[in-house]
């Protein structure tokens, strides 16, 4: 007997084939289920971020439950014991409750996740975004760089054709460029000229009005204008009609004024003058000018203006320096050519004085002898007359001879110490009796201050006296001549620029000779010093004279430091001849107030000689040169040996040197003085001064070439004896 | 009664006498006055106060090359002490030269005690005659506010 069981045994057996597909497919659903949430584990386990483990396992006991509860189906197909179904309850309630749950927590999830989406397009945006505008740095970063190589290519010469040409090269490689052109104002301004292009080799010469329009709203802002491809300064060559033109931009190069273009007032300008740079994009691109690319374009302008006025100063400076060569060159071939005519004339003056004067001496003597014979009174007027006339040729000779020297300042005065007072009354022994002749009393007035001896070229001195008071003898006809000398101060009457200064050895001495003769007209003084002029009639031409000799004392006169002017109240009314001459006292005269011992009148003669002292010491260097001033000498001080080396000249007359100082530097110092004076009169003579004076120091001044020795302290008197023994048995070249 | 005047004279000439006998001052003293003239009316008084400045920094440079112990230097002290040597004889002081002839013995034998005293005596040698000669000048002074001439004295 079969059993009862209380599973529903299927209606149709004939069914057996649906069934067995559903166990298939149950089974497969089995399967997937359970492999599902395996994939999920592994996955996940791959992953590091995932946030919701707990929803997925979840999903996973989900999972695996409906497919436990499938697989359990598979066994009630067919009977199955109560177990079985126990088992598929538990299975399918558990499989409930967990898809409920699991269905409540993606109510939960859901809108997260989809926020995370959207999120990840926000990011997805922004980092978009980013990458656009990194991009955008790098271009500006690029374009930077363009920018500083730019500059350094344009600033790293300094020759204008080279800094355009770079500037349009590249420029046209940075910006690719189809072509780039510059504009320079011509010399007068008025019309812009094409001088460099880019592509073009020869720009042909091409010019525009400045007055355009375009032109004057570029030179108008210094930032980069877009201009019409169409305008006169952007048509650069012929264009084919099928393109379309590129954009065109154009910006100001500011000329600054130093550069080298010539503008004649055009007043419409202001001071400032551009020129035009047009840059275009290729023209079949569909390129724009960004903000960034016009920026760089107005730099570069900025830096070019630079360049270009460094450049325009540069050859401005390198003419002036051709210019400045040139003229220096000139100026030593005209020196040498002035030298050789001053040689040239003074050997022919020189020759021809001789020449002249030997056979003027010849005619001169025999005349004087010829008057000593017995001659008979037309012929004594007859030889009277050849005397005259020859010693008036000699003077005239003498004369010429003398204002040559005189004016190339070849002529030196011959000093010497001699007797003033005697020197005056010399000159009027001398025209006394060209005065008694004419009956005119001359009178001589001395002061009573003015010294007895003094220093001076006595010769040149008689000869301006003799000079002066001549012609005032020579234009009187009749009054008085009145010779006066003084010491003068400064006076109100020396004329204005000339001031008086009398100095402590030196003093100046004026001359004043008054005569009440012809007079002079005021307008005529200024010429009277003027060589060959004279300004008498030609009846007192007679009186003779070469019209040289005011010309030549007046030169004597400033050689001597002096002045010399004629004042006069008109014609008729006489006139007075004044000049200052500066001179030097001689010591004998000079005024004493302090006690001091009696000198030795041939040797004291100190007055203004220069004198160096070498003393390190401060102390013992003041009281030496205290000493030194006592006598009347002119004292440089020097502290070092290199100091004394570099002050002393052939002025100084004596170098006393301390030699205390422990080593021979200092004897050095006397070597190196004979080395740097060679000639013998040029050197001054070398003292040492010294704490002992043993045999053995004297015997090393002697070797080092010293002239003298000292002991210190040197006493007043001991100074004095020393320095007129020096100078009494070195004979000095002049006479002091 | 004598004037002021001559009472000042009398001092001042008595002062120098002493001077010169104390052996403070010596004929290079003589020889200084005698260059004092119109033109330089205080050439003795520049060349003492030059002198004075001169010992003082003279001095100080010795005591600090004397201070540094154990490493003396007596180069410099010895090229100090000869230029105080010259200088004192320019002026005449008498007893800083002396002075200075045994200090310069002493630096020559590198003795480090005697230079010490003897920079010690220059010291005080050198302040008292500064202290004399500022007296000697202000007497000079007095006397030529009185109306005075300064006199001659003849040593």
């Amino acid at each position: 007997m079969m059993e009862v069981c209380n599973c529903i045994e299927p209606q149709w057996p004939a069914d057996e084939l649906l069934m067995k597909y559903q166990y298939i497919s149950d089974f497969f659903i089995a399967v997937a289920y359970f492999s599902i949430p395996l994939e999920l584990i592994y996955f996940v386990k791959k992953s590091a971020v995932f946030p919701y483990r707990w929803v997925l396992v979840q999903f996973g006991a989900f999972i695996v439950l409906c497919g436990a509860t499938h697989l359990i189906n598979l066994w009630t197909f067919t009977t199955h014991s109560r177990t079985v179904a126990l088992v598929m309850t538990t299975a399918k309630v558990l499989t409930a409750v967990v898809s409920c749950a699991t269905a409540l927590m993606l109510v939960h999830i859901i809108p997260d996740l989809l926020s995370v989406k959207t999120r990840e397009l926000f990011l997805k945006n922004k980092a978009a975004e980013l990458d656009r505008e990194m991009g955008l740095i790098r271009t500006q970063e690029e374009t930077g760089r363009h920018v500083r190589m730019l500059t350094h290519e344009i600033r790293s010469t300094l020759d204008r054709h080279t800094i355009l040409k770079t500037t349009l090269v590249e420029l046209g490689r940075t910006l690719a460029l189809e072509e780039c052109a510059l504009w320079m104002p011509t010399r007068t301004g008025l019309e812009l000229q094409l001088s460099y292009t880019l592509r073009q080799q020869h720009p042909v010469e091409y010019t525009v009005p400045i007055q355009l329009p375009v032109i004057n709203q570029v030179f108008g802002t210094s930032r980069a204008v877009k201009i019409s491809p169409n305008s006169p300064v952007a048509r650069l060559r012929p264009v084919s009609g099928k393109y379309l033109l590129g954009e065109v931009v154009a910006v100001r190069v500011p000329l600054l004024h130093l550069s080298n273009f010539q503008i004649n007032d055009w007043p419409e300008l202001s001071t400032k003058r551009y020129a035009l740079m047009v840059l275009m994009l290729p023209s079949d691109s569909a390129r724009q000018w960004h903000v960034h690319e016009m920026e760089l374009v107005e730099v570069v302008a900025d830096q070019v203006a630079v360049a270009l006025s460094h450049a325009a100063i540069l050859e401005e400076s390198m003419r002036a320096r051709d210019l400045l060569m040139e003229q220096n060159v000139a100026l030593d071939i005209a020196r040498r050519e002035a030298e050789t005519a001053i040689r040239a004339r003074n050997d022919f003056l020189a020759v021809m004085n001789h020449e002249m004067r030997t056979p003027m001496h010849a005619i001169i003597a025999l005349s004087s002898l010829l008057q000593e014979t017995e001659l008979t009174p037309e012929q004594r007027l007859m030889v009277e007359t050849v005397l005259k006339s020859s010693s008036l040729l000699a003077t005239l000779m003498n004369d010429v001879l003398d204002l040559s020297r005189l004016e190339d300042g070849s002529l030196q005065l011959e000093l010497g110490t001699f007797n003033l007072h005697t020197l005056f009354r010399e000159v009027l022994s001398l025209i006394k009796p060209i005065a008694v002749v004419k009956k005119l009393p001359i009178t001589l007035n001395l002061a009573p201050d003015l010294p007895e001896f003094v220093v001076g070229d006595e010769k040149r001195l008689m000869q301006i006296i003799l000079n002066i008071v001549g012609n005032a003898v020579k234009f009187s006809k009749q009054g008085s001549i009145s010779v006066t000398a003084l010491v003068t101060k400064s006076d109100n009457r020396a004329p204005p620029d000339f001031f008086v200064v009398p100095t402590g050895s030196h003093f100046y001495l004026r001359v004043k000779v008054k005569d009440m003769g012809a007079g002079i007209n005021p307008q005529d003084i200024p010429k009277l010093f003027t060589k060959f002029a004279q300004t008498q009639s030609l009846a007192t031409r007679s009186s003779g004279g070469s019209g040289l000799g005011l010309a030549i004392s007046k030169r004597f006169v400033n050689l001597m430091e002096g002045n010399i002017w004629i004042e006069s109240d008109g014609v008729g009314k006489g006139c007075t001849a004044i000049f200052d001459v500066k001179l030097g006292i001689s010591n004998e005269s000079k005024q004493s107030g302090i006690p001091k011992v009696p000198a030795n009148p041939q040797h004291a003669n100190f007055a203004g000689l220069k004198v160096l002292v070498m003393d390190e010491n401060g102390v013992s260097r003041m009281v030496t040169k205290g000493l030194l001033i006592h006598l009347g000498c002119e004292v440089t001080m020097v502290s070092s040996s290199e100091e004394c080396l570099r002050v002393v000249s052939h002025e100084h007359k004596v170098v006393f040197m301390d030699v205390c100082t422990p080593g021979v530097e200092n004897y050095q110092i006397a070597l190196r003085i004979h080395e740097k004076f060679t000639k013998r009169h040029q050197r001054p003579l070398l003292v040492a001064l010294t704490g002992n004076t043993d045999k053995s120091t004297k015997e090393k001044c002697m070797s080092f070439g010293l002239d003298g020795v000292l002991l210190k302290p040197v006493s007043l008197d001991n100074m004095r004896n020393v320095l007129s023994d020096l100078l009494e048995h070195r004979v000095l070249y002049e006479a002091m | 009664m004598d004037t002021l005047v001559a009472q000042l004279q009398r001092q001042f000439r008595d002062y120098t006498i002493s001077l010169y006998h104390q052996g403070f001052l010596d004929d290079q003293f003589t020889e200084l006055k005698k260059l004092q003239d119109e033109c330089s009316p205080d050439f003795v008084a520049e060349v003492v106060s030059l002198f004075f400045e001169d010992c003082e920094k003279l001095i100080g440079n010795m005591a600090r090359a004397l201070d540094q112990t154990g490493n003396v230097d007596f180069n410099l002290v010895g090229s100090s002490v000869h230029q105080l040597k010259g200088s004192s004889s320019s002026v005449g002081a008498k007893r800083v030269k002396g002075l200075c002839i045994t200090f310069k013995e002493c630096c020559d034998s590198q003795n480090f005690e005697g230079c010490v005293r003897c920079l010690q005596q220059v010291d005080i040698e050198y302040k008292s005659l500064k202290a004399k000669l500022q007296d000697l000048f202000n007497l000079e002074q007095q006397i030529v506010q009185a109306g005075g001439r300064i006199p001659q004295v003849d040593i």
